[in-house]
């Protein structure tokens, strides 16, 4: 029996940086559905972007989960990005502006946590990455 | 994705009219450093009017295309940034430093007019 709450996932397997656009484009199309206004759009998309390249470079592949969710009255959307990577080896420098292990400008994480209104990460060396953002709708 | 760039005159034009993958960002970098060359062109205008996001990668690939084109001996000027791209931008801490943008097209093409004369003139005084 399917659980109710796989219901209305967006599944998007990512792998290349074409699935970071379609990631990314599946993102903004879902938060329309709920009535975001253009700017949140935008910074959802731009979330997800982040959080898909980082995927591909550091994991090779994972996948990008979108749902609808709710917290009392708040409705919003949860974006899940998950891999069977390396893992992040400190997360807390990995939150830092401006550090980075690939040479990219390194504010993949940590932009990624202030354009978002919850933020969680979990990672575990050699087992993969979670990461889970939300933004509520006001 | 494939960008076209337009040749006006002594510029480039590369106007974006769809999402861009990471690939079609490089592609569209290194086509304009090489085209400025072939057509001799003073300036690059990098039109991003339908760019709906610029992320951490959108925005470092802007910047050294910006950077490529300098040593390349002409300008770059990007225009058509939209406010919520904007604004994504700032929260996610990206500033395009050293990168110089316009509102729009028209005001893209009236700051390389001034930048370009501006050094079409100090070498005429060199030369003298």
């Amino acid at each position: 029996m399917p659980l109710t709450s796989k219901r209305d996932e967006i599944r998007t397997p990512i792998s290349s940086d074409f699935d970071i656009v379609k990631a990314r484009q599946a993102g903004r199309e879902l938060a329309a559905t709920l009535g975001f206004p253009p700017t949140d759009l935008a910074l959802i998309a731009t979330a997800i972007s982040e959080l898909a390249r980082n995927i591909v470079r550091y994991a090779d592949r994972g996948e990008i989960i979108l749902s609808l969710v709710e917290k009392g009255e708040k409705r919003g959307i949860a974006v899940v990005a998950r891999d069977d990577g390396p893992g992040i080896p400190n997360i807390e420098l990995a939150l830092q502006d401006g550090f980075s292990t690939s040479g990219s400008l390194g504010l993949g994480l940590p932009g990624c946590r202030r354009l978002m209104d919850e933020f969680d990460i979990k990672s575990r060396n050699g087992v993969g990455t979670i990461i889970t953002v939300k933004k509520w709708l006001r | 994705m494939v960008v076209p760039i337009l040749k006006q005159g002594q510029y480039l034009i590369a106007s974006v009219q769809a999402a861009l993958t990471d690939t079609d960002l490089l592609k569209l970098r290194d086509a304009l450093t090489e085209q400025v060359g072939t057509y001799r062109s003073r300036g690059v205008i990098m039109d991003v009017t339908a760019l709906d996001v610029m992320d951490s990668f959108a925005c470092r690939t802007l910047s050294d295309l910006a950077v490529m084109i300098k040593l390349r001996g002409a300008e770059t000027v990007i225009v058509g940034i939209q406010p919520e791209v904007a604004f994504s931008m700032v929260q996610l801490g990206l500033k395009l430093e050293g990168v110089a943008t316009a509102l729009d097209l028209e005001e893209g093409l009236a700051y390389l007019d001034q930048k370009t004369k501006r050094v079409a003139r100090a070498i005429n005084e060199q030369k003298r």
